[in-house]
């Protein structure tokens, strides 16, 4: 069981990596955008049912799996919410012809 | 298990502090409330982690919930705000 516990920490710590390098690297709002939120939904919804896994069968591990779903919820509304705002304030998406943030 | 569980905490925490950089250097509000959200959604699994380290994850974890809903509202407020405003940089 510690076994299993402890390779999903390590998945869920790799994806979260990846979504801060796509949030370090990536050139504009957008596409930094579409890296983070789903990276950082599946990496800590990996590390917390590694800690389910890790805690056993009890209340706690219950609340924990409650914990993944209301934040994958989050996440998609957070990221949908906010991708939005950008669009109707103006923000145009990065191309290859405007080569960076146009206004 | 111990001892993986302190390793991602750090891990964490630097992949925290380069969620930062994006917070300070923008270059528009969208991508600092994005940084911010990378950092709030982090605290949430150290929150856990320390739980288990401490033993006491039955505490942690009612406050890593509330941590959650209460990162959703302030980011919705904040977009819908934001949406009615030009010049965002």
């Amino acid at each position: 069981m510690d076994v299993a516990a402890a390779g999903f920490l390590v998945a869920g710590l790799a994806f979260v990596l990846t979504g801060v390098i796509g949030v370090l690297r990536l050139p504009d709002f957008y596409a930094r955008l579409h890296a983070t939120s789903k990276c950082d939904t599946l990496g800590l919804g990996l590390i917390v049912t590694g800690i389910a896994l890790h805690t056993g069968p009890t209340l706690t591990a219950g609340k924990v799996l409650v914990l993944v779903v209301l934040v994958a919820l989050v996440n998609a509304t957070a990221a949908h919410a906010l991708g939005r705002a950008a669009w109707r304030s103006g923000l145009q998406p990065w191309t290859r012809d405007n080569g960076g943030y146009s206004r | 298990m111990s001892g993986i569980v302190a390793g991602v905490t750090v891990a964490l925490v630097l992949a925290m502090a380069l969620s930062l950089y994006r917070v300070l250097a923008g270059p528009t509000v969208f991508d600092r409330l994005t940084g911010v959200g990378l950092i709030g959604t982090k605290s949430i699994i150290v929150l856990l982690l320390l739980g288990v380290r401490a033993d006491r994850l039955d505490a942690f974890v009612d406050i890593a919930l509330s941590y959650s809903l209460v990162t959703l509202v302030s980011t919705l407020v904040l977009a819908r705000y934001l949406e009615r405003r030009r010049g965002t940089r």
